[in-house]
């Protein structure tokens, strides 16, 4: 795709995640992984002995106190990067996330080829993620509102607050409470196996690529050849114009330098 | 039996038929306050029972079995306050049931027939059991007739449906996989008549009183919860009352049923108990007049009163088999092998990786990749 004819190896900064992202990111993490353990904990509870009363402790009730405290605080995470799709810049943009364009159909199958497969060795160069992945955290997403969703129908019995009792609904299209908690539980692991592949994709492709994907998360910026960053704006994927819609009949503006 | 030939007038109310059978006024009006305070009624509404027994002329009953073990009926009968089995059974002008009534044959099926047409829209219908709809029905045909048509012909002139326990609620464990003879609950029939489903395996002989003295009392359904299941019994789950729930909190369980924490009293969870998952008021009402409940007694919860709760299987696990893999798995083991499957793929990827693209990775950011590429090219032409 843009790997012909290079005369230049100048190398542009490009502010690719802008701060409400990165913050999603870590605080959506934080959630998961703080999730993933008490969740893990409430199912199978350690068998840790005590000669005192009852009465006097209350450990687990504290941990199922923080997977409730931060399943708001996902939810709540989560809102805000609903609003920031359509607010933030293209790269976080909701349009990127859909793949629905034959520019990003061709994208998805060049990524399987290079660099899932390899056959080719030619790399698929985005300043924002490439498609697949785009279309990897739209899946995540729906992951988390499943749990979200039932996670909520099981803690709406114990709270008396009226946001959890929005999804009472939820019960009997399960049957019962236990199945809800089956695959509530289940669920788990598919985050789990999300997170092996995610963590070990950005080291493949900060290893392969060289942009600065590890870091871009935590700074936001990447790494790119000049004519790389114009080549990838001309395609126009994760290039959707935020705030203000694309002139008709023409392909997205140019990445702004930021 | 006869006595439902004559016309509702001519009954006595419920009270005066209590007055006749022995029961002095102070009994009488302690059972309104008792019945008051498991429906969970302000203390006033023991008068309005009161009023409502003394005033209200027997309603007709059928009471009908299909696909069950009589366990509801059971129950019933040991409630443990007396009147309860006395006004309810007796007294309710319960029509036809098939378990306890003289009649036999011919009668019985005309009482039936009678009652339903006297009565047209006035009676209750009380089910206890699944209805089979495999093979035609024919796993359950009472006089001739199958379950199914039985009860499209009851309920159509009934006033309302009581579905007596988890057979006629969900099915219960004639329901469960692979259900041979398609038990189906008396909801997944009936669907144009207000249907009170009391869960559990059997319900509470209490709970059981308590729903008819509401809709003798209030001549409405009671509050139900999605499930159909009323409120004011099933809004709780077990493990909300239940008297191991500090050991809970305190993260105190059993671990094994002989163990030192089993002797102590510990919570049941990890022993599969279902009191978390399950609405029921069995740590609150308690069986056999309030004695204790299957984890007071040392046993966790199965979750009778919960749909499938057979198919949730073992009773003894926490986290039992994951629903729709034909072979045993729990969510566990699956996910411990795709978990391993996706690490075990990154790795294999990150080998074939430094494989393929040894060319490019070896070019630092600037350096001539394309140069690197062509040379990989060359090296695959000439190998």
């Amino acid at each position: 795709m843009n790997g012909s004819a290079q005369d230049s190896h100048d190398f542009q900064r490009v502010y690719v995640w802008e701060q409400p992202v990165r913050w999603f990111h870590w605080i959506n993490a934080l959630c998961i992984v703080t999730l993933g353990v008490t969740g893990w904990i409430i199912a199978h509870p350690p068998a840790l002995m005590n000669s005192g009363e009852a009465s006097f402790s209350y450990w687990f009730g504290k941990v199922r106190f923080v997977h409730f405290v931060t399943a708001y605080v996902l939810l709540a995470n989560f809102c805000f990067r609903l609003y920031w799709s359509v607010m933030g810049n293209k790269y976080a943009n909701w349009r990127s996330f859909f793949p629905l364009t034959k520019a990003q159909l061709k994208q998805i199958w060049d990524v399987l080829k290079v660099d899932v497969f390899q056959f080719s060795n030619k790399p698929v160069e985005t300043l924002g993620h490439n498609s697949m992945a785009y279309f990897t955290y739209t899946a995540t997403g729906l992951l988390t509102i499943f749990q979200v969703v039932t996670g909520f129908a099981l803690y709406a019995p114990t709270s008396s607050a009226w946001f959890p009792h929005l999804f009472n609904w939820v019960v009997p299209l399960f049957g019962s409470e236990y199945n809800i908690r089956i695959f509530h539980y289940a669920a788990l692991w598919l985050f789990v196996v999300f997170t092996i592949i995610h963590v070990y994709l950005v080291f493949y492709h900060d290893y392969v690529e060289g942009h600065g994907v590890i870091s871009s998360i935590v700074g936001g910026w990447k790494f790119m050849e000049k004519d790389k960053v114009e080549a990838e704006s001309a395609t126009g994927m994760s290039g959707f114009p935020a705030r203000r819609p694309a002139p008709s009949g023409t392909k997205a503006p140019p990445a702004p330098p930021v | 039996m006869n006595s439902l030939m004559k016309v509702n007038e001519t009954v006595p109310t419920i009270y005066e038929q209590m007055v006749s059978r022995g029961v002095d006024r102070r009994d009488f009006l302690k059972f309104c306050a008792w019945m008051g305070a498991y429906l969970g009624l302000e203390h006033s509404a023991a008068g309005q029972i009161a009023k409502a027994l003394e005033n209200k002329r027997r309603i007709p009953v059928v009471w009908l079995h299909f696909q069950e073990c009589t366990c509801c009926s059971e129950s019933f009968i040991r409630s443990s306050h007396p009147i309860v089995a006395d006004i309810l059974l007796d007294k309710i002008s319960l029509d036809y049931t098939e378990t306890l009534q003289a009649a036999a044959g011919y009668q019985a099926e005309e009482i039936l027939h009678d009652t339903i047409t006297k009565y047209k829209g006035e009676y209750l219908m009380l089910v206890e059991g699944s209805v089979p709809l495999g093979a035609d029905g024919a796993y359950c045909v009472i006089g001739g007739k199958s379950a199914l048509d039985t009860v499209r012909e009851v309920a159509a002139g009934a006033k309302a449906i009581i579905a007596w326990g988890n057979c006629a609620c969900s099915g219960c464990v004639q329901a469960a996989n692979p259900n041979p003879t398609q038990a189906t609950p008396i909801n997944a029939i009936i669907k144009d008549k207000p249907i009170v489903n009391v869960q559990g395996c059997p319900p509470i002989a209490e709970v059981m009183a308590g729903v008819l003295v509401h809709l003798l009392t209030f001549e409405r359904i009671p509050q139900l919860d999605s499930l159909g299941r009323p409120k004011a019994f099933y809004s709780r789950r077990v493990h909300d009352t239940c008297a191991r729930r500090a050991n809970y909190d305190a993260g105190l369980f059993v671990e094994s049923f002989d163990d030192e924490n089993a002797r102590k009293g510990y919570c049941l969870y990890k022993v599969g108990c279902r009191g978390p998952s399950t609405y029921n008021s069995c740590s609150t009402i308690k069986w056999n007049n309030g004695t204790s409940y299957p984890i007071q007694s040392g046993h966790g919860c199965l979750g009778c009163s919960e749909a499938k709760f057979w198919d949730n299987g073992p009773f003894y696990q926490r986290l039992t088999n994951f629903p729709g893999f034909g072979i045993e798995a729990t969510a566990d083991q699956i996910g411990l092998t795709i978990g391993g499957v996706a690490a075990a793929g990154a790795l294999a990827h990150a080998v074939l990786t430094n494989v393929r693209k040894a060319d490019t990775i070896g070019e630092g950011p600037g350096e001539d990749a394309e140069a690197a590429e062509r040379k990989h090219d060359d090296d695959q032409k000439s190998s």
